[in-house]
């Protein structure tokens, strides 16, 4: 409880600091995601309400940019690229693979909260296409049936 | 000012600068198509329905496109009518096209530019559809995003009208869609239910939540007593959706249709609004007698009420304790037309036809049942009542005028012009006047409180009280006024708020208007015209000399204010939290 206190303390902090400069939004969202993971509903009300504008508007910037998370992301993060070259490579296919065994489809994170799926714009990487990141590790030349052993690698 | 001259399909015409294309066209008469265009309120130019060429290598949006000197325009040439139409085209293919079930068929801005663009195949492009759930669990409005063409005339309407930004765009791309935060229902936001949005929709992705198929089992049920009422401002848009021009006056057809509908007694709310007036202006004596709050503000909007309980909740006090005029009426007719009748309260339904949405969710409200039974069973809006006549056969048009039923029927002048922003108040000052002074008013009319100005405020005097008062009509300026006030800047005794621009009159429960006739005719001036009109037409024109209105005081509810009075018809307010589904912080 202290810790979370403590997290709107800091987004206090922050609004405070940008409230009265020129487009704050932006910058307290950034902000508010480093601080909480991401931005529950909340988060967001608190915002709408320092920088006095409506939850409304602080809604629709956090879905309309793909780096505002609404909810916790999982502990790994898998980005599965969708550029012009993976795409023509075969990405969908790794993309469906990884959706099928994971259980969640783009955009979700597992039950367990381990693994967050994603599809991404051009990572550019495209010479390794199809690609996936899983985290910070580029994982190239895929085929659907390489993903039961790169998921096993981020199991424990 | 300078002037720019521009030649438009050969036509040479001059315009102020700072005008648009748009401007420019409309005023060498040469109509160019408009889709998301709603006047000052919706000038963004995304629906491309209204491209032009001017040289340039792309094609301009007419709307967004700033005239200058010596530009050449040309609206209709082979390239501009295949863009428009591709557009048209492309916005249709993810519409959902059930126009037949469809509330706006007939009365649809995409339906009808179809026809005009000669869309011979509305499923030209086929591909991937959006699908929405239909958000129907608020009382006072629906909405059905598989209808919606995302023009964002309602975002705008909400956050530039009303300030209150409850609906704007989520997601991007082809998942866009104009939403609430978070999937909410509208009922679970911090939405007023002024329906304004429903009036800003070129389409049928807003509508009312209908209450007629309720209204017809009570007119249906041989066990139920149906009685009637209607607001002001009905009487002066309901011809409209039978082909009359607007600002007629139909009192008399309407009174004719509502019979004919089979309700068992026609009253009127102007007799209740001119019974607020006597309710209300001894409530603002006392308060200034007594050194009470002030400024007291009116109660009669519940679209106004529902923001004042949500926005400024440090304004309740402020408000007057009066009901809506339609509660007063609910609230006698289950007490005192049932006395005289005799009739139980539990075999009445009372429906009200109102120009307002926001009526919907104040009839829902737990306290307005004076009785132990809600004061009003139903509310329809005007345009309900147009789909009820339609449907039932009647032809509107070959009725004859016919009276309200005598017991609730009688009305003023005063009563008459509270449909029209600045009315509440005009009424109000002439029955203040008589009741402070005891002199009889010379001149009834107070043109300084009337008219579409966002904020009118005057200085009356009041024999020895020089009463300030203001007027706002419009949430957004609503909250201008009271900010005015929270600052210091500004001191009034009285204010009358109506939550919608122009007053009932425009309400979001009137007969669409849309957007290409709002820029050639004014419905908050025209309509309001006819009430005044009606005024000066009346034998009695203060709300005190109404001789029903006198009747029952010396009746039933003895004098204004009395205990009786209170119990039926005053009332209290509660503050609303903004985000009604408050979330407990994460861990």
């Amino acid at each position: 409880m202290e810790v979370t206190q403590d997290k709107y303390a800091q987004l206090q902090q922050v609004i405070d600091e940008y409230k009265d400069q020129q487009g704050p939004l932006m910058p307290v969202m950034q902000a508010a995601q480093e601080i909480f993971g991401c931005l529950p509903q909340d988060v967001q009300e608190k915002i709408a309400d320092g920088l006095n504008i409506t939850l409304s508007d602080v809604y629709g910037v956090a879905t309309f940019y793909s780096q505002f998370a609404l909810a916790p992301k999982g502990t790994h993060v898998i980005n599965v690229c969708m550029g012009t070259a993976c795409y023509v490579k075969g990405a969908q296919a790794v993309l469906d693979k990884l959706s099928e065994s994971l259980g969640v489809k783009p955009g979700g994170t597992t039950a367990d909260g381990k693994f967050t799926l994603q599809a991404t714009r051009c990572i550019g990487a495209c010479g390794l296409a199809p690609v996936i990141m899983v985290d910070e590790d580029v994982h190239g030349r895929l085929s659907p049936e390489d993903v039961p052993a790169i998921l096993a690698k981020y199991e424990d | 000012m300078n002037m720019i001259s521009l030649t438009i399909d050969g036509i040479k015409v001059e315009v102020p600068e700072g005008s648009t294309v748009l401007d420019a066209a409309r005023k060498a008469n040469i109509r160019i198509p408009t889709l998301c265009f709603l006047e000052e309120i919706n000038e963004i130019g995304a629906c491309r329905m209204c491209v032009v060429e001017t040289g340039a290598r792309t094609l301009q949006a007419a709307c967004v496109l700033p005239a200058t000197q010596g530009m050449d325009v040309k609206t209709n040439t082979r390239r501009v009518r295949h863009a428009r139409k591709t557009v048209l085209e492309l916005i249709l293919s993810n519409h959902d096209k059930r126009c037949l079930s469809c509330v706006r068929s007939q009365n649809c801005e995409l339906q009808r530019l179809a026809l005009e663009l000669e869309v011979t195949d509305e499923t030209a492009f086929s591909g991937e559809r959006t699908e929405y759930e239909v958000d129907n669990l608020s009382p006072s409005i629906v909405r059905d995003n598989n209808k919606c063409i995302n023009c964002r005339r309602c975002v705008s309407t909400c956050y530039k009208v009303q300030a209150v930004g409850v609906i704007g765009p989520v997601g991007r791309g082809f998942r866009t869609s104009i939403e609430s935060a978070w999937d909410m229902s509208l009922n679970d936001t911090a939405c007023i239910g002024c329906g304004q949005c429903i009036a800003a929709c070129p389409v049928g992705a807003l509508k009312e939540k209908e209450e007629s198929p309720l209204v017809w089992k009570m007119i249906h049920d041989p066990n139920k007593h149906v009685v009637v009422q209607t607001a002001p401002a009905v009487r002066a848009a309901l011809g409209e959706e039978f082909g009359l021009p607007m600002g007629t006056n139909v009192t008399g057809k309407m009174v004719a249709a509502l019979r004919r509908l089979g309700f068992d007694q026609v009253f009127d709310t102007d007799f209740t609004a001119d019974l607020t007036i006597l309710e209300e202006a001894t409530e603002l004596i006392g308060r200034i007698q007594n050194k009470g709050v002030l400024p007291m503000i009116t109660s009669c909007s519940p679209g106004w009420i529902n923001y004042c309980e949500t926005f400024y909740p440090e304004f309740i006090p402020n408000l007057s304790s009066c009901k809506s005029p339609h509660e007063m009426m609910g609230a006698l007719i289950k007490s005192y037309y049932a006395e005289k009748s005799g009739l139980n309260a539990k075999d009445l339904a009372v429906v009200s036809v109102m120009p307002c949405t926001a009526k919907k969710i104040e009839a829902d409200r737990e306290e307005l049942a004076a009785t132990g039974f809600p004061d009003v069973d139903a509310v329809i809006t005007t345009r309900e009542l147009a789909r009820m006549i339609k449907s039932n056969g009647i032809d509107f048009l070959s009725l004859p005028d016919e009276e309200f039923d005598s017991l609730l029927g009688d009305s003023t002048g005063a009563g008459a012009i509270f449909g029209a922003t600045g009315g509440v108040m005009e009424a109000a000052l002439r029955t203040a006047y008589e009741t402070i002074t005891g002199k009889t008013l010379e001149n009834l009319e107070f043109h300084m409180v009337r008219g579409v100005e966002d904020v009118k405020e005057a200085v009356i005097p009041l024999g020895d009280l020089n009463l300030r008062v203001a007027v706002a009509h419009g949430t957004a300026n609503a909250k201008t006024l009271l900010e005015s006030i929270k600052s210091g800047e500004k001191q009034y005794d009285f204010i009358e708020i109506m939550g919608c621009r122009g007053g009932c009159v425009d309400g979001g429960g009137q007969p669409l208007v849309d957007a290409e006739t709002r820029v050639r005719m004014d419905p908050r001036k025209m309509r309001a015209r006819a009430l005044y009109q009606a005024d000066e037409g009346m034998t009695y024109r203060k709300s005190h000399e109404n001789p029903g209105v006198k009747r029952i005081y010396e009746d039933y509810l003895g004098e204004p204010n009395s205990h009786k009075a209170h119990q039926l018809l005053h009332t209290h307010y509660t503050a609303r939290n903004k985000y009604k589904t408050p979330q407990k912080p994460q861990a």
